[in-house]
């Protein structure tokens, strides 16, 4: 064995479902469902932002997986190609209501353009106590809502959902460094607005230099 | 302003730097240097550790569950759809 090689990647805790259900088997498919239903549907909320248009993004997307489940190979976790599909489908119910390209098809952006922090403190509290208070959920759904879509769907892809930066850049057609930069922005912008409610305003720092 | 930036970094050198150093990559030299300049300035960790609290927030909860009449909604479909995607082989009839 190659000492150098890399680590093979970690079985797909899923495979033995998506056998059953490749060979036919309902229910194990219905446990597949039963087990990412929730995910996918958060994932499609996120990016279309609407419950309705969140309810049709789902069931597209499982709908879909039966089509394709024979084309499925397997050589990639059924999670995250499950979720490339969610995404591939609320991108398209997007664009069906915006009615103009939402997240390719742009000028590539570049690192030097993006806003600087501004607003710089410590949080007062660690982000699972804050998970839990309604109200935080709702400054953060907000924060989300206000990004812009191109930003909103890789933040949610890859930070949330935890895709890769490669699956990402294949889920929404856009090349890694593209993925990247959005991704930034991205972070960035929702950074400042949640620093600024939930940061101690007494331990606000103010940087001596600007990087240049 | 006092002292400038500990290393030579251009803007857009930190801000490449930075996301990749908020995902835990080590990449290249540019990492080492804006690991270098993170240890002596203190508004940088705090923007850092500020992105990936962001970051945690976002992933823990899970704040959009399907609806239960969704739900119904959805096995009625998928059951037709694996009816027709999956037909019942003819030896085993309803």
């Amino acid at each position: 064995m190659d000492p150098t090689a890399p680590p093979a990647p970690a079985p797909d805790p899923d495979s033995e479902l998506v056998g059953r259900a490749r060979a036919g088997d309902f229910a194990a498919f219905e446990e597949l469902v039963g087990k990412y239903q929730n995910r996918v549907h958060a994932l499609a909320h996120r990016i279309v932002g609407s419950a309705h248009d969140a309810e049709d993004v789902t069931q597209q997307t499982f709908l879909s997986a039966v089509e394709h489940l024979r084309s499925f190979r397997g050589d990639a976790p059924f999670a995250g190609w499950l979720l490339r599909v969610a995404a591939n489908h609320a991108l398209k119910a997007l664009r069906k209501r915006r009615g103009l390209p939402t997240v390719s098809a742009d000028a590539e952006e570049g690192y030097g353009d993006v806003p600087h922090p501004e607003f710089i403190a410590p949080w007062r509290e660690d982000p699972a106590d804050l998970a839990a208070r309604h109200e935080v959920r709702e400054l953060i759904d907000a924060a989300l809502a206000e990004l812009d879509d191109k930003y909103r769907v890789v933040f949610a892809l890859r930070d949330i959902e935890g895709l890769s930066v490669r699956e990402t850049a294949e889920a929404t057609g856009l090349t890694e460094s593209a993925v990247k930069v959005r991704l930034l922005r991205a972070r960035m912008a929702l950074r400042e607005k949640l620093t600024r409610a939930l940061g101690d305003e007494s331990a606000r720092l103010f940087p001596d230099h600007r990087h240049g | 302003m006092s002292e400038p930036t500990p290393a030579a970094l251009s803007c857009e050198e930190i801000m490449r730097a930075l996301n990749d150093y908020v995902d835990g990559e080590t990449v290249a030299a540019v990492c080492r240097e804006f690991a270098e300049h993170l240890a002596g300035c203190n508004p940088c960790q705090v923007v850092v550790d500020n992105i990936r609290k962001t970051i945690r927030l976002y992933k823990a909860g899970e704040p959009y569950p399907v609806p239960p009449q969704c739900t119904a909604r959805l096995t009625a479909a998928l059951r037709a759809k694996w009816a027709a995607t999956f037909p019942a082989p003819p030896a085993h009839p309803r």
